[in-house]
């Protein structure tokens, strides 16, 4: 295993990350068989498994999920260099996967802004609208149903369902429920 | 945001839009939103931006929800885009996508150097559990607010339980990829949404 320790390694992550990012649909994970084979089977700048675990750390850290990409480059980084190149390597993926996408977004939505009459827009709107509704219930249900063995976590559900009654009928501050099922959690108590 | 808005935020009409006050608003809004947003980052946007903030519209939100999932890079970055550019343009949108991932981006690195420690520790991955249940419960409440905004939809209601049922099945039980299911049954959905926009057309014309 040898880690980014030249400025050309930097930029070809940068690249890499540019040439995928237009690929990147939904929260960018659809991306990631990409990346494993790119730096860990090609390039052998990161292990198997500090590969894995920078996946599942930034998916229980708070934030987009795209930020993967920025731990990635930084392990990669780090491997080869220490501390700078760790950090410029992250910051350099993670440009990558965000500069293009991001040119494209505003020059889409600037022009649907103004065309926002056009009935095959507005048609658009209100067409999608239902599909996000069973996405997010989908979700749910994902989430939900990864616990299933109900003697031991009908607990989980509970919770679940308490933490949706109050934050669909009230304004309770998330941070406070979230810090709940963390403590309640931490404890083995659900 | 002043707190009385956000009290006194459930009585009043959608027409009644609150505006970010700058792109240094734009960027705490959206560092408060990211930092809140533990693997439903768009549960808490509605939250935030619809409920409280009041800087959407449900019917906008969906709309915006739905364009972000469409264009390609991540969501959450196009989201964040739109929101800004719409407000302060360039400087906004820059903003916004700052603050969506400056703090997040520090936290998971700073995580990266710790985790590699405790993250195997019970006590934390039980935490972890825990805050998943939090979430789902989160996400199902956004989607019970934004039903609401399908009774104004030209749809109708009837079309719109159809769809949704049928988008459930395919992306929750069958597992299809999603980026499928939006194409084939919200490309069914677009094209009823546009018939039903012609009728109505019609129908205002002829009278």
């Amino acid at each position: 295993m040898s880690g980014i320790s030249t400025l050309s390694d930097v930029l070809a992550i940068f690249l890499h990350s540019a040439s995928l990012s237009l690929m990147a649909v939904g929260g960018g994970i659809t991306l990631l068989p990409e990346f494993h084979r790119f730096l860990v089977a090609e390039k052998l700048w990161i292990s198997d498994l500090q590969f894995t675990s920078a996946v599942a750390l930034a998916q229980s850290s708070p934030g987009p999920n795209i930020l993967f990409v920025s731990l990635l480059g930084w392990n990669a980084g780090f491997n080869g260099g220490g501390y700078a190149y760790a950090l410029l390597s992250g910051i350099a993926a993670m440009l990558g996967i965000i500069v293009p996408s991001t040119t494209l977004t505003l020059l889409i939505t600037r022009w649907a802004h103004r065309n926002q009459e056009m009935r095959l827009l507005r048609a658009f709107k209100q067409g999608m609208a239902p599909l996000v509704i069973a996405l997010l219930f989908a979700t749910v249900w994902v989430l939900v149903s990864a616990n299933d063995v109900p003697a031991r976590d009908w607990k989980l559900w509970a919770l679940s369902a308490v933490s949706f009654v109050v934050l669909w009928r009230t304004k309770f501050h998330l941070l406070w429920l979230l810090g709940t099922g963390a403590v309640l959690g931490g404890f083995g108590l659900v | 945001m002043a707190a009385s808005s956000e009290n006194t935020a459930a009585a009043q009409p959608d027409s009644d839009l609150q505006h970010p006050r700058s792109p240094g608003d734009l960027f705490w809004s959206f560092s408060a939103l990211a930092l809140q947003g533990f693997g439903g980052v768009f549960a808490v946007a509605q939250r935030e931006m619809v409920d409280r903030k009041r800087w959407v519209t449900r019917e906008q939100f969906l709309g915006d929800f739905a364009a972000a999932q469409i264009l390609p890079g991540p969501n959450m970055v196009n989201f964040a885009l739109m929101m800004g550019d719409r407000t302060f343009g360039l400087r906004g949108a820059f903003a916004a996508l700052a603050g969506m991932l400056f703090f997040p981006g520090i936290l998971v690195l700073a995580l990266a150097i710790l985790f590699s420690n405790i993250g195997s520790l019970p006590e934390v991955q039980g935490a972890l559990r825990g805050m998943g249940a939090v979430v789902a419960g989160l996400i199902a409440s956004s989607a019970a607010r934004l039903i609401g905004a399908l009774k104004e939809s030209v749809m109708g209601l009837l079309p719109c339980v159809l769809f949704i049922i049928a988008a459930f099945i395919a992306v929750g039980l069958l597992h299809v990829p999603m980026v499928w299911v939006l194409f084939v049954v919200g490309g069914m959905a677009w094209f009823w949404a546009w018939r039903q926009l012609g009728a109505v057309r019609v129908q205002r014309t002829g009278a």
